[in-house]
């Protein structure tokens, strides 16, 4: 009988090291196309070489139906085909790439990825190739890769300004007067944030604020035209929710349709994330300091969050709540003990949007997600009962799921859009 | 309305996933309507169904809208008006009937709900749920006869069978058994249409009441009495609340005519509108198209000639006298009969669909074959495989049965010797098998969810209107197969509908299903990464491998070359003669021609009362008196004396939960819902409630009924079947009469140490909170479900007397709940204690005895026997001793895996796997529930686990289907092989002592 042994892989996993750090490209999936532009550039400038991957053909899902069980979500599948798929593609020289994924380390199966990109990466043979994990908390060490107080700080304004251009651009988009004119505009700001950020040795927060204004008085610069659209939100599973490989391309199609995307920000996850680990404390006990310091995160996370809103609303643009009323919209349906996935966030997130007249929302999930089966349409009836205005679709994405069944029921939700504005009219 | 729309023409096309329907309207009065199925070619059959119309319409203006899955692309390609189908239906509704309350609209492939009083909605059948005329329709094409033939069947029944109602593919697992067991047409036409109600109420109305008026509309309510039939009983509607009014198939066209003549500016004419119609056939526009199966014909033939290489001596059976040997394959969907002489030649065969039954077919090949043999050819021997073996040995004396895999590979190494793999696509089900050191490795089918296979493939050519042969035929030269995706056949019904949409012709479709098939295979089944891992010579077989565009999609998705036999589809039935030709036998046993010519075989189907099972058997009476039971799950309803019980620690456990009783006390009843992880975590709930002063009542144990009780409540149709059963724990509670119902929500699960974290499944840690906002009910009683944190029992304490204060009163003392606590966690541990006790006795048990022993591997829910389905059960009826995941984790030391061990339930997988590692005569089977999103990362590494050190690995996919024959087939060839293995190590002993 052979006695080689599944144990220890654990420990033999190709460690990034420091000597790596200069010559390898460190390859990240799509996701949020914005943000993850700042995130590498700020990477870069720390003196890593990161770069987003922008594959999206047919052969990233065969890929990953080919190199992960397929019965295991669809984000799993996509990023881990992506990544497969970049390697084979010949642009890289296998020997000389990283891999970045983050890891959240909660109940559900997604903090896994990072464990079936690695054994996919086995079986394909790329073995060597190392893995760096991607988590605030810290779940395993990388030498050559570790965030600091100061990248920490970097990455944070990464976010917040991600999710500023998301919001400003989301409602410019559709009204436009110069087809492409917001797209530039994003892009002209991603490229002076960039540049602005890499010639900084240590960023103020007073610098990014006063881009707050110049960013918004911008956008609100920009030529439009038309009469309100009829908003749509987006919630759901964080990955399919964002990336448009995971969704079919949802902003799109509904754009086409005749909608405004509202899509709340990547900062109201990690707040979610952060307040959860200040809320197990009081559900389960454990340390207080731990706690203590949480808090003083939490606080600090929010009011950035707050400010930045403020600045949106002082111009006259659309937002959502601040976070910490966000918190507070859970109760009556779930409890916030819910934390796996996007747990209770889903649901405070589509109170949310109907709270803000935002009565249509599309709930995005992988086929089978689990905690989806709770928080998304577990908790639809609920809502409905509360909110007889709201309008929600629940969408499934995988590999086979085909685009006019998603389509089609998309387009069921905004006929009863259509309905409701027509009602109200004549009212 | 206004005064011109009332006067004015508007036209509304429907273009459905399966036919195409026209209304032309002048206000509310219908002038035209017509419908025909469009065999997917969707343009060109509109334009027809239009000329129709053209009388009517004359010279007149009017307005026009589409409507319909189909319609879409048309009405882009067209620039014509597009609405959406179920809101066309809300406005036909509207105007036409105002005073209804619910609608129910089944279409081709999809299922429509619209609730228009107490608050709009309007939903849809979800991606998973299955079409339901198109699965009437395959169901019918199952049953071998028309639709309306099904239809008045099932007014003739006398009974109606549990069948899966959540998908199409379920659903067909379900009845293929019942058909092969003999069970009475009239009942399966019901029981079809009844799964048909089934889905709707639960996938549809997950919750909202179906009361008041309900008008039932589209193609299938049209036709089928039985379906109508069906859903007014099982609603419970007065004749008054049941409408089904007469334009009822017509609904859709209706609402989009209307729709149309409010809100359309643009109008036509006849002939403008064909115009335009005409001009947009042309428009292609494909997004995945896949390279052409062949480039041009010499291509086709160069593979058509190595193909027909693989061939097997015929010789006339008319010159042949001396000793043959018989195989019978009873499959699924076919029937298979081979004869050979001694040197294997093949005298006679025989292939066809078994039309529903077997048995009749069988008799007819046998006198055949008795009338060709005549007094020149002796019949030594016979052996039948297949899901019929057992009914077929019973029913004409058969001498032996073998396993199907077990005749597959009999038959792969008379063509190939050297075989290392053998893949088998049949009608119903893939099986493939490595093959190593002569003997079955290992042994993958396919789960429930991605069968379907090659009959998927025959019906769906059938349903646009070609036969098998020809529509295989059409595929092979295609241009652009279109890309339709690898997973179960209503995903793919719903990706020919796309490719429908963007012009696809039927020879793309054709051959895009045989790619589909073939990556199923590869991908789904087998879980291939790399050729290699197939193994260097491939023999490939089964029915549907006959069809050379899946031969050729799978050859090119493989990038070799493999053996098709030209008896691809019989080589089960070859491999059962040649299985026969070893016995050594004189004369079969077989039935004569004369008993064959009184023979007469009835069917009775009855309900087993011997166990909370209640298996639905099937009573097969033969002329001669004798009677053979099918559908049982033990051998108790046979009659047979049982033989002795073998250790089984399902039994144990389930005896010991149950003997968790009220006992009545001061502070009144508590009730627990009985499933999930109560199934282990009762031993405390109970201990500390009892300690409380409270009676602890649970609901009873699952049962069809029960799941049937709450289904209407679940939101979420995707989810495991154990989380669905949930429904109906809290409304059997409910009928109990209690009104404080305790169900914790547990985030964490207890610490064994086993692994980097003790997390619970976010179902199992949250499903409480889904009942609360699903289940009404449990708004009018005290539904308690709070946040606990068992692993750290200080905190416990401290949380639970702040609880107990804030829901029970303040007349509690810490120190009360302090003891109470204590012998909580006593009595949680002692449970495990005796549990592993338990375990060490049946181990001890079957090594005196020298038994072999299964690790039945899952969850503690699978504890369940509605869960189980009797598993347990059925393993220990083959002589085995059943042991379970949580008596042996603790034996090893924790095991160390790929990935990311954070779920106690599932560390105690990876452990058990690795205690089995280390025992001799023993393997692990593992239960998976069907939707366990967890289990995806599971199953893999606990296979890596037992394959590495060289054990077999057997999964069982679970979930509300209760058909244990493939559960069957992979016992006894897990069974089979490790009786080989157990011999070659005797071999391997005897010559070590020989040498030695």
């Amino acid at each position: 009988m052979s006695q080689t042994n599944t144990q220890n892989t654990q420990e033999q996993r190709p460690i990034f090291t420091e000597e790596m750090r200069k010559e390898y490209t460190i390859l990240i999936p799509t996701m949020l196309p914005t943000h993850f532009t700042f995130l590498c550039s700020i990477l870069n400038q720390h003196g890593y070489h990161v770069e987003q991957l922008r594959n999206e053909s047919r052969s990233v899902i065969e890929e990953g139906l080919r190199n992960v069980h397929n019965d295991t979500c669809y984000p799993a599948l996509l990023v881990i085909g992506q990544m497969i798929d970049a390697l084979k593609s010949g642009k890289y020289d296998p020997h000389k790439v990283a891999l970045l994924i983050t890891q959240t380390g909660g109940g559900c199966r997604a903090s896994n990825y990072i464990h079936l990109l690695r054994k996919a990466l086995k079986k394909s043979g790329y073995g060597y190739v190392p893995v760096i994990s991607f988590s605030i908390g810290g779940l395993e060490k990388n030498p050559g890769f570790q965030i600091g107080l100061s990248l920490l700080d970097q990455l944070l304004y990464a976010v917040m300004l991600g999710d500023l251009l998301m919001l400003l651009a989301n409602q410019c988009r559709p009204y436009e007067v110069e087809p492409g004119s917001t797209d530039a505009l994003v892009s002209q700001w991603i490229d002076r944030l960039v540049d602005f950020l890499n010639s900084q040795k240590v960023v103020r927060y007073k610098a990014i604020k006063q881009f707050y204004h110049e960013i918004v008085q911008s956008f609100a610069a920009l030529p439009r035209q038309g009469e309100q659209k009829p908003r749509v939100g987006i919630v759901g599973e964080i990955y399919v929710k964002y990336s448009p490989l995971g969704n079919n391309h949802l902003e799109d199609f509904l754009a086409s349709e005749g909608a405004e995307v509202v899509v709340p920000g990547l900062l109201d996850f990690c707040l979610y994330c952060v307040y959860n680990n200040i809320h197990d404390r009081d559900l389960y006990g454990g340390s207080l300091v731990r706690q203590s310091a949480t808090k003083v995160v939490y606080d600090f996370l929010l009011k950035k969050q707050r400010e930045m809103l403020q600045v949106v609303r002082d111009a006259g643009f659309f937002t959502l709540s601040n976070f910490d009323h966000t918190a507070t919209l859970a109760k009556g349906y779930i409890n916030s003990g819910v934390k796996m996935g996007e747990g209770w966030l889903l649901t405070a997130e589509m109170v949310e949007l109907v709270e803000n007249g935002v009565n249509n929302i599309v709930c995005t999930q992988p086929f089978g997600c689990l905690p989806n089966h709770i928080v998304g349409k577990g908790m639809m009836r609920a809502i409905k009962e509360k909110n007889p205005q709201a309008n929600i679709v629940a969408v499934d994405y995988d590999p086979g799921a085909s685009e006019i069944n998603q389509q089609n029921r998309i387009k069921l939700m905004l006929a009863n859009a259509q309905l409701e504005k027509r009602k109200g009219g004549e009212a | 309305m206004n005064e011109t729309q009332k006067t004015a023409i508007s036209v509304g096309i429907d273009i459905g996933s399966t036919t195409v329907k026209v209304v032309v309207l002048r206000g509310k009065e219908i002038l035209f309507q017509h419908y025909e199925r469009h065999y997917s070619e969707v343009r060109p059959k509109t334009v027809q169904v239009l000329s129709l119309a053209k009388e009517v319409l004359g010279e007149e203006p009017f307005t026009v809208a589409i409507s319909g899955s189909a319609g879409l692309g048309v009405a882009q390609a067209a620039r014509l008006e597009f609405i959406q189908e179920v809101f066309a239906t809300g406005q036909a509704i509207e105007e036409l009937a105002p005073d209804v309350d619910v609608v129910i609209e089944l279409g081709g492939e999809d299922a429509k709900i619209l609730f228009l009083t107490g608050g709009l909605e309007e939903r849809m059948n979800g991606t998973c749920a299955g079409g339901t005329g198109a699965f009437i329709d395959q169901m019918a094409t199952l049953l071998a006869v028309t639709p309306d033939e099904l239809d008045q069947l099932s007014l003739k029944h006398n009974l109606i069978y549990p069948i899966a109602s959540r998908c199409g593919v379920f659903a067909k697992s379900d009845i293929q058994p019942l058909l092969n067991q003999g069970a009475r047409k009239e009942d399966l036409a019901a029981s079809i249409f009844q799964a048909v109600v089934d889905q709707t109420i639960t996938g549809l109305a997950q919750g909202r009441k179906i009361e008041g008026k309900v008008a039932f509309l589209g193609g299938p309510l049209f036709f089928f009495q039985g379906l109508r039939d069906r859903f007014t009983e099982t609603l419970r509607l007065t004749p008054e609340q049941a409408f089904f009014p007469e334009w009822r198939q017509y609904s859709v066209a209706i609402g989009a005519a209307m729709y149309a003549a409010e809100n359309d500016e643009e109008t036509f004419t006849y002939a403008t509108l064909l115009d335009r119609l005409e001009h947009s056939v042309n428009i292609k526009s494909q997004k995945h198209v896949l390279p052409p199966l062949f480039a041009n014909q010499e291509e086709y033939e160069a593979f058509r000639q190595r193909h027909a290489r693989a061939t097997v001596a015929h010789r006339p059976i008319d010159s042949y006298s001396g000793r043959a040997h018989l195989g019978i394959d009873c499959g699924s969907t076919t029937t298979k009969v081979v004869l050979i002489d001694e040197d294997a030649n093949i005298l006679y065969q025989y292939y066809s669909s078994n039309q529903g039954n077997p048995v009749d077919i069988i008799r007819q090949q046998l006198q055949q074959l008795w009338q060709l043999c005549g007094d020149r050819i002796t019949i030594a021997s016979s052996v039948v495989t297949g899901y019929g073996e057992d009914l077929i040995k019973s029913a004409f004396s058969v001498d032996a049965g073998i396993v199907e895999t077990m005749a597959h590979y009999t038959a792969a190494r008379f063509f190939c010797p050297e075989v290392d793999f053998i893949l088998d696509i049949g009608g119903q089900d893939i099986k493939c098998f490595r093959i190593k050191n002569d003997s079955v490795d290992s042994i993958m089918l396919n789960e429930a969810c991605s069968s379907g296979c090659g009959s998927f493939i025959e019906t769906f050519a059938k349903s646009m209107g070609y036969e098998i042969a020809d529509f295989a035929q059409r595929g092979l030269m295609a241009k652009y197969p279109v890309d339709l995706g690898s997973r179960c056949t209503v995903f793919m019904n719903s990706s020919v509908k796309q490719a429908q949409k963007e012009g696809a012709t039927v020879e793309d479709i054709s051959a895009g299903l045989s790619i589909s098939v073939v990556k199923n295979a590869i991908y789904k089944v087998i879980r291939a990464r790399s050729t290699e891992e197939l193994g260097e010579n491939i023999v490939v077989q089964g029915g549907t491998f006959l069809n050379d565009a899946v031969l050729r999609s799978f050859e090119k998705e493989l990038g070799k070359q493999v053996i098709r036999p030209a008896i691809a589809g019989l080589m089960g039935a070859y491999g059962a003669a040649l299985h026969g030709r070893s016995l050594g036998l004189e004369r079969s046993s077989i039935m004569g021609p004369q008993e064959l010519e009184h023979f007469v075989h009835t069917a009775k189907p009855t309900v087993c009362g011997l166990c909370t099972n209640r298996c639905n058997l099937t009573v097969n009476i033969f002329s001669d008196g004798r009677r053979f039971i099918s559908g049982n799950k033990c051998e108790r309803p046979l009659g047979r004396k049982a033989r002795k019980e073998l250790p089984n620690l399902f039994d144990y456990k389930l005896a010991r939960i149950q003997a968790l009783q009220p006992v009545p006390g001061p502070r009144g009843k508590i009730g627990i819902p009985m499933g999930l992880n109560m199934y282990e975590n009762l031993p405390f709930w109970h201990t500390l409630f009892t300690k409380l002063g409270f009676e602890v009542v649970v609901s009873d144990l699952s049962s069809p009924a029960l799941f049937a009780k709450g289904r209407y409540t679940i939101p979420s149709d995707t989810v495991c079947y154990p989380a669905k059963l949930m429904h109906g724990h809290i409304e059997d509670l409910l009928e109990k009469g209690v009104d404080t119902i305790f169900y914790p929500c547990l985030t964490y699960n207890f610490d064994e140490g086993k692994g980097d974290n003790h997390y619970n499944c976010p179902v199992v840690a949250y499903y409480p909170e889904l009942l609360y906002a699903n289940v009404e009910k449990l708004r009018h009683v005290r539904f308690l479900y709070p946040y606990f944190g068992v692993h750290r029992s200080k905190d416990f304490e401290k949380h639970f007397y702040n609880f107990f204060q804030q829901e029970f009163g303040p007349m509690i003392t810490r120190k009360e709940i302090h003891e109470a606590v204590q012998a909580a966690y006593a009595s949680y541990e002692q449970w495990k204690v005796d549990l592993r006790q338990e375990g060490q006795k049946a181990l001890a048990f079957a090594r005196e005895n020298n038994l072999p022993v299964i690790v039945l591997a899952g969850r503690p829910y699978h504890l369940d026997p509605e869960v189980n389905h009797g598993i347990p059960r059925l393993i220990g009826s083959f002589g085995l001793v059943v042991l379970s995941e949580d008596a042996v984790s603790d034996l090893v030391e924790p095991q160390k895996v790929n990935v990311l061990n954070q779920w106690t339930y599932h560390s105690r997988l990876y452990n058990a796997a690795k205690f089995v590692t280390t025992q001799p005569n023993m393997e692990l089977i593992q239960l998976v529930s069907f939707g366990c999103g967890i289990d995806a990362i599971t199953t893999d590494e606990v296979r890596d686990i037992l394959e590495t050190h060289g054990k077999l690995y057997t999964q069982l996919k679970i979930d509300e289907i209760s058909n244990l024959g493939a559960v069957k087939i992979r016992i006894r060839s897990m069974l089979g092989a490790m009786e080989e293995r157990e011999r070659q190590r005797k071999i391997r002993l005897e010559t070590k002592e020989v040498s030695g």
